[in-house]
Formats: structure tokens, C-alpha cells, sequence
């Protein structure tokens, strides 16, 4: 089988502090990956590396591409890369308020992704982005509503709708439940997962919360200071860490 | 269908003083289609830690163990996952599981997880909690505020929701009543006749007597407590 995503020795410097470094990895299709490690170990510049929203000095990111095969994204033209963010590539930021447009109707933006990709029947996209707020748990009610009258979790909920209704192939999650309080975390994972698994989709997830990663990623890469220290499945990773550090990370979770 | 041989686990502890925990040394047996092994020793033998090594929860340092052919020792996480969806099933002590989501859901998601219709998923997962007593009215609730028995039962409801090939039951038994017992016995003497290759860890040894063909002490491949 091809991987859907294939990583290799990206590295990324900020002058002379190192971003990440030589970081490889396959994804394949359907498999989750989480990517956890303290603030500043370089998961969030690893993420914008493969997303495209950085540039690395180092590296490939093969995509399998659903017309021409494996690409190297970082040296396709600017123009494939947007088409793959907007087709096949979605990305969910921490912050909701990054990944919508926030002086557009909730059906607007999750209509906007729909007209990207070339559907122009008003009525059709309408309808798609009522389909979607449902699936999110939106009422289809406040299709018209601005996302600034929304609560933090709605918005976030209305970011996966945009990101997922063209029917994406891979999601790049940073921190999808940060900032969220834990009621609506859950719900956010049930419908994470659920999508996960009726889609098909692959996800590489950026977290800190090693009870995010359990519950939603198969498997798991540990990261300190810009480099994979340890990786393996979930929950072994988890249950059995063999670095120090991911020793370390996992007996510092406060018990509930 | 389960075979290790030469199998060695030890704990590294490099917050702890660098401490290195001999587990396990030396293990070697073989579980056949259609039979049920036990594994007994005292607490602390490292019965719970075989028994995650076999399912690829914790790592093996040294050794096989080939399940249906596939070597976990050395196997992609991606097989492993394969593995455990289509072939190895575990029914751990405690329940795990997305806060918020029902008990039905919960049971059937082994099911939904192999392409099985949400229905047929369901009529399956109904008929689960129906043999193991717990109440209709419960199964729309999310099973985290259930007692410790329910849970345990709404675990073995989603171990045996998929006809698995072969099993991991660590103490299936514990704290249920007779009757809920029993039909977790019978649950197990169903699996062991359509084949299935069960490694099983049972404190009540009546139970154990009843399902299981044979015993294997893990006491024997304990070496001393710290190296």
C-alpha cells in the first residue's frame, strides 16, 4: 500500500535554533497519528511544515495525490498547494477565529470551501452546509448567523464543518480541543472520531493532552526539542514509554 | 494460534535512577484454536504484563510472539492495530472509553469499526447487554457513570461483540454476582466452541477450573525483583 502522507527528514531552523529536525515518518490511509510533546519542542513548526504553511530547510512531504500519484508538495508551484489545501488537504487551527471568516454566515463559510472547489448552485451549497452544521450539531436554524455569536466550541465545531465538507483525504489538527472546556471536548471527540471512521480520513493531530491522543490517534510520536525522541502505537507509547522523556510526560498527568 | 517463544520483558525506569526490572524472562507456550489457557502466579508475577505484551501493549525485549502468523514484536503499529480489530480481542479489567458516548454505541463500536451496518451493529450490541443483565433503560446513558460491575459488564459486552479468532480476558469475572458469572462463563465455553484461542487471567478458581484446559504459571519465568 502507498502512503497517504510521506514525511522525510524535514528540518526546520529559526536562524540558529533548531524548529525540527529530521523528523520521518508514512501515513496511511484511515490511520490517525498524534503528535504530543511540551510547548516549543517543534510539533506546531513540524505541522505548519507539512500543511505548507511554512517552508522547511530540509525535507520532503510526499502526498499521494488523487490524480498524479506521490508528489513532493514543498516543491510543487504555489498554485497545486493551494488546490490541495482547499480539495484534499484540511486544516483545523487551535483557534477557531484563525480558521473561519468571521464577517461571513455560518453557511457561508462552510459554503465558501464548496465554491472554491467550483460549485456554483446556490441552492445545492445551502443545502451541503445545513447538511454539515448537522453533522457538527449546529441547528440548522443558525445557517445564517455569524460565527461571532457563537460559543467557543460551536466555532470550532463550524471550523470542522468547513474544513471536512469537500471531503478531505488528510486533516492537520492543531490543538482541536485547547481551550475548550471539558464537556464540550468530549463531544468533540465523539464527533471527531465518528467522522475519523465513517470518512475514512486520515489525521495527524498537534497536542499536549495525552488523554486527546488515547482516545482519538492509533499512533504516536513523542518530541523534545525539535526531534522525535520516541514513537510507536498509542497506547503503548503510552502504557510502556522507553525514552526518559516520554517517561517523564507521562507520569506528570495529574490523575482525575 | 498464539505462540511465543523465548519471550523477556524488563522495565527501565530512567526518572527512577536509571532502575532496569527484570519482568520477564524465557517465556515460551502456545494457545491452539478452540482451547482456553490460564495464566495464575502471585500479584506481582507479571501475569497482567504477558498478557499486554501478547495484545502489543507493552513492548517485548526479546522474543516472538506470533498471533495468526503476525510477530507483534516487530510488527508496524498499523498491523498491530489491524490485528486487534480483526483478529485479537481484549477485555481489560477497566472500561475505557469517549465520555458522552452511549453504552450501546460503546458495544457496538468493534462492530462499526469492521464495516458492519450501525443496525446490525446494534441488534448484535443489544443482544450482548440483554444476556449480561443490563437494563434497556440504561443503554441510551453513557456508561461512565455506571457501577463497577455494570462497567465491567458493558466491557465484556464490547469484547465479545466481534467473533474474534483469539482472546485476552483479564479477569473477566471479577466482581459479578453468580448469575452474571455464569454468563460470562458461557459467553467464553461459546468462543472456545467456534474456535477461538483464549489466554485468560482468573482469581475465582472455580471459574477457572470450569473454562479453562490448562494452566500456565508465570511465577516460573519470574527472575528475582530487581536485577
Amino acid at each position: 500500500m502507498t502512503p497517504l502522507l510521506s514525511v522525510q527528514g524535514i528540518t526546520k531552523r529559526y536562524g540558529t535554533h533548531i524548529g525540527c529536525a529530521d523528523v520521518s515518518f508514512d501515513l496511511y490511509p484511515g490511520e490517525v497519528m498524534g503528535i504530543v510533546g511540551e510547548s516549543g519542542s517543534g510539533k506546531s513548526t513540524l505541522l505548519n511544515c507539512m500543511a505548507g504553511h511554512l517552508t522547511p530547510d530540509a525535507g520532503q512531504v510526499v502526498f499521494d495525490t488523487r490524480t498524479d500519484g506521490p508528489h513532493d508538495t514543498i516543491t510543487m508551484s504555489e498554485p497545486e498547494r493551494r488546490m490541495l489545501g482547499r480539495t484534499d488537504w484540511a486544516f483545523v487551527h487551535q483557534h477557531a477565529r484563525d480558521g473561519l471568516r468571521i464577517g461571513v454566515s455560518a453557511g457561508g463559510n462552510v459554503g465558501e470551501r464548496l465554491m472554491a472547489v467550483g460549485e456554483r448552485n446556490y441552492g445545492d451549497i445551502r443545502e451541503k452546509a445545513k447538511d454539515w452544521l448537522g453533522r457538527v450539531e449546529i441547528d440548522a436554524s443558525r445557517v445564517d448567523d455569524r460565527p461571532t455569536t457563537f460559543s467557543g466550541g460551536m466555532q470550532q465545531r463550524l471550523q470542522i464543518a468547513r474544513n471536512l465538507v469537500t471531503g478531505p483525504r488528510l486533516v492537520f489538527m492543531d490543538e482541536p480541543t485547547g481551550g475548550l472546556d471539558v464537556s464540550v471536548q468530549a463531544r468533540l471527540l465523539d464527533l471527531l472520531r465518528g467522522l475519523v471512521r465513517d470518512m475514512g480520513l486520515s489525521a495527524i493531530i498537534v497536542t499536549h493532552d495525552l488523554a486527546v491522543v488515547r482516545l482519538l490517534a492509533d499512533r504516536l510520536m513523542v518530541m523534545k526539542t525539535g526531534r522525535v525522541v520516541e514513537a510507536g502505537l498509542t497506547d503503548q507509547v503510552l502504557d510502556d514509554p522507553q525514552h526518559a522523556y516520554s517517561q517523564l510526560l507521562v507520569s506528570s498527568v495529574l490523575q482525575v | 494460534m498464539i505462540d511465543l517463544s523465548n519471550v523477556s520483558k524488563s522495565f527501565t525506569l530512567h526518572n527512577q535512577g536509571g532502575a532496569v526490572i527484570e519482568v520477564i524472562s524465557n517465556v515460551s507456550f502456545a494457545v491452539a484454536t478452540g482451547e482456553c489457557v490460564a495464566l495464575t502466579g502471585a500479584s506481582g508475577a507479571g501475569k497482567s504484563t504477558l498478557m499486554r505484551m501478547i495484545y502489543g501493549n507493552y513492548l517485548t525485549q526479546a522474543g516472538e510472539i506470533r498471533i495468526g502468523g503476525l510477530d507483534i514484536v516487530r510488527s508496524e503499529p498499523r498491523d498491530i492495530i489491524k490485528l486487534r480489530r480483526d483478529v485479537l480481542g481484549y477485555v481489560s479489567q477497566f472500561l475505557r472509553v469517549v465520555p458522552r458516548v452511549p453504552t450501546l454505541d460503546v458495544v457496538a463500536e468493534p462492530l462499526r469499526a469492521l464495516k458492519v451496518p450501525a443496525d446490525e451493529a446494534q441488534d448484535r450490541a443489544s443482544a450482548l447487554l440483554t444476556q449480561l443483565n443490563i437494563p434497556e433503560r440504561l443503554w441510551s446513558l453513557s456508561p461512565t457513570t455506571f457501577s463497577g460491575g455494570e462497567q465491567q459488564r458493558v466491557n465484556i459486552a464490547r469484547g465479545f461483540a466481534h467473533t474474534y479468532p483469539a482472546m485476552l480476558l483479564d479477569e473477566p469475572t471479577a466482581s459479578l454476582d453468580a448469575a452474571n458469572r455464569e454468563v460470562v462463563l458461557s459467553l467464553i465455553e461459546d468462543a472456545k466452541a467456534r474456535g477461538a484461542a483464549i489466554i485468560g487471567i482468573f482469581h475465582d478458581e472455580a471459574a477457572r477450573t470450569h473454562v479453562c484446559d490448562r494452566e500456565i504459571d508465570v511465577g516460573c519465568f519470574t527472575p528475582g525483583m530487581v536485577a
